[in-house]
């Protein structure tokens, strides 16, 4: 055979690879990602590159008010995440989190505004805790339907769902605004703390890390053992096999969708009720869009989801904490973010594949 | 009256759109569904901001030079183009040899575009004193010059030459996608990639171009925003990652087709801008009137989905990586 005409490299298909190999490539990633990072900061701060990380941990967890913020803020995170798991592990493409979340946190500010002391606290927590879980699967059951029935994009309804509920919310602002004129809600009852997650053995964000990391478990084992999971991840390998199959692939659709919008709102509970105490756009942030990557990342399992999440918030906190201690603004945060969120996804091909050069052994 | 000035808003409005979305159609013609649009049109804002800025205020401004209109012209053309070029190309290596997810990584170019341009608008911004300290004064006259002789012709007054290099840009892609033999060849790769490449068709060089000539024509809709429609003084009020999400809809609205994506986007531009025309309305129900263009875009994406015309239909292998072994 004549070599000239081989290509210089050639890539295959890799048929599996050992679990640790594939770590170690993701592993490589990252701290190319986590140098790339310092390098940004660098050029932004001029502050010594080693010293970066040591800025940025402490402003992720130099004090105990901190790591317990970076905490929550994981747990947001991952509470997204794990409200899309289902959908992407059937190839629908919820990229309404952000609108899911947004209906789900003015659901809970609606029965803060409303209900405020008039009930005791645990009664409007699960109020709350339903009103978000509805308007969240509402919202996420509109494209679901359109799209189980006339195969409509998914992709474009939920995103202009987002835009929808981010106006919805806008017209709920300007119902609920307070003081007058300000074009806020602000802190929703502020002296009685009506509807407030209360603290647990005294840690004020204690409830909303126990109610994600339940729904991580409860998820987790849905997805893996039992027959709906099962049902998810035929219809997302092939709808035609799922129908041989004799699933119903209109109601595997629909009923995915509704947990997953559900999941959304709860979160947008966790972030009104829990934190925020107060409704507007921020609730939902942007997070409805680094969630989806999360979620797709992690591969669909919510303990790997956890890790990712931790990684982000670490470096948007540390990024946001040499900003500020440098006069900059906190868009830093989500330019590390980016940089993190490219390298992983990268790293992803040298997991599935394998390069081989001109010459070298087959 | 009150018509012919909601006619220059939405003409305005709809340019910045339009540009985003041609860019896209190019794009997913080739197969690539890239959601990136808002941050390469952000992208386009921050290049062409900051190499204008280089120019009329670092350059000129301390040598004591007169700023001339046309190097400002070419030094934010140059510096959008760029800029939102490199992100197209960034997307283009993810998604094309590395064959990541297109969605996963067109939403993270969003995330960290956006965010890019935020933050180095923001930053220069606070260097010269706060917002409404920076402007490209010359920049931004020579970008919003009208045509000779339509001074004071109503609603033409207040079009800059980019709306009229967006139309033709558009009739021209028409023609390029329908008539010649690259643009046939393009179309190939993105109904059925495998297809082409057995034609002879290079699918990795096509998509390259096509998506990073595209990335260029979204982010000149950034530079168009930036240097017209908030007169080249940089705000980060996430306007533009709202329009860069519009002209996302504006392909699937325009079915895959640039010449009708002109009058789509001055509709577009109409709908976002109706609540301030209509009267009695307050601040409440203007949020309300301001999901008229999200609404009319899902009643299109029903109505294609509905309709199922061979001629609305997108791209056959929009959205997948091609890799010739697994054919």
């Amino acid at each position: 055979m004549n070599h000239s005409h081989e290509p210089l490299i050639h890539i295959a298909k890799r048929d599996g690879i050992v679990w640790w190999k594939s770590w170690l490539i993701r592993l490589t990633g990252v701290v190319l990602a986590l140098i790339v990072s310092a390098l940004f900061i660098y050029g932004i701060s001029k502050l010594d590159p080693l010293k970066v990380y040591g800025a940025m941990w402490d402003g992720a967890f130099g004090t105990s008010k901190r790591a317990w913020v970076t905490i929550r803020d994981t747990m947001m995170l991952l509470c997204i995440g794990i409200g899309l798991a289902p959908a992407f592990m059937m190839r629908f493409w919820n990229i309404g989190a952000e609108g899911q979340i947004l209906v789900g946190g003015c659901a809970t500010a609606a029965v803060m505004i409303y209900c405020g002391n008039a009930m005791p606290t645990w009664i409007m927590l699960v109020i709350m805790f339903a009103a978000s879980c509805v308007s969240g699967a509402i919202w996420g059951l509109i494209p679901a339907i359109f799209k189980a029935h006339w195969n409509t994009n998914e992709t474009l309804f939920t995103l202009m769902m987002n835009y929808i509920a981010i106006q919805l919310t806008n017209f709920l602002v300007s119902k609920w605004e307070s003081p007058p004129g300000s074009n806020a809600v602000g802190v929703i009852n502020l002296n009685t703390q009506s509807g407030w997650f209360p603290s647990i053995l005294g840690q004020q964000y204690l409830l909303n890390v126990l109610i994600v990391l339940a729904l991580a478990v409860v998820m987790f084992i849905y997805l893996r053992s039992s027959k709906q999971g099962y049902e998810i991840a035929v219809v997302g390998e092939s709808e035609n096999t799922a129908r041989y199959a004799g699933i119903s692939v209109k109601k595997v659709i629909i009923r995915t969708m509704a947990i997953s919008g559900a999941i959304c709102g709860v979160a947008g509970f966790v972030n009104v009720a829990g934190a925020a105490h107060t409704i507007s756009t921020e609730v939902a942030g942007g997070r409805g869009f680094t969630a989806i990557i999360v979620a797709w990342l992690a591969k669909f399992n919510t303990f790997v989801m956890i890790l990712i999440a931790a990684l982000i918030i670490f470096l948007q906190k540390g990024a946001i904490q040499i900003a500020s201690q440098f006069n900059l603004n906190d868009y830093a945060s989500n330019v590390v973010t980016g940089i993190i969120l490219f390298f992983i996804l990268g790293s992803e091909f040298f997991i599935n594949y394998e390069i081989r050069f001109r010459g070298g052994k087959s | 009256m009150k018509f012919l000035s909601l006619l220059q808003s939405a003409i305005v409005y709809g340019t910045i759109i339009l540009y985003g979305a041609m860019g896209e159609i190019l794009t997913q013609k080739s197969g690539n569904l890239n959601l990136g649009v808002p941050g390469l049109m952000s992208l386009g804002a921050v290049g062409g901001f900051i190499v204008s800025r280089a120019y009329e205020i670092l350059y000129c401004g301390s040598n004591g030079l007169t700023p001339n209109a046309l190097l400002c012209i070419l030094t934010a053309l140059l510096g959008a183009l760029l800029f939102s070029g490199l992100g197209g190309l960034l997307y283009s290596f993810l998604t094309i040899s590395l064959r990541a997810n297109q969605n996963v990584t067109g939403l993270t170019l969003t995330i960290f575009g956006c965010a890019l341009a935020n933050f180095y608008g923001s930053a220069l911004l606070q260097k010269h004193g706060g917002v409404g300290s920076l402007s490209l004064a010359v920049t931004s006259n020579a970008f919003r010059a009208v045509i000779p002789g339509l001074e004071t012709v109503t609603v033409f007054y207040a079009l800059g030459w980019l709306v009229y290099i967006s139309i033709a840009l558009a009739i021209f892609m028409q023609w390029f996608l329908n008539r010649t033999r690259v643009g046939l060849n393009l179309r190939a790769v993105g109904e059925s990639p495998a297809t082409a490449d057995a034609a002879g068709i290079n699918v990795t060089k096509y998509k390259y171009v096509a998506t990073c000539v595209g990335a260029c024509i979204s982010g000149l809709g950034g530079l168009y925003y930036f240097v017209d429609y908030v007169k080249a003084a940089w705000t980060s009020d996430g306007t533009l990652e709202a329009l860069g999400w519009l002209a996302v809809a504006l392909v699937i609205f325009a079915t895959w087709k640039p010449a009708r994506a002109i009058w789509a986007s001055y509709l577009f531009g109409a709908l976002s801008w109706l609540y301030f025309y209509i009267g009695g309305l307050n601040r409440s129900s203007q949020e309300i009137f301001k999901m008229l263009p999200y609404l009319v875009t899902i009643a299109v994406l029903v109505f294609v989905s509905l309709r199922r015309s061979k001629e609305s239909q997108p791209p056959a292998s929009l959205g997948l990586s091609y890799f010739r072994e697994e054919r």
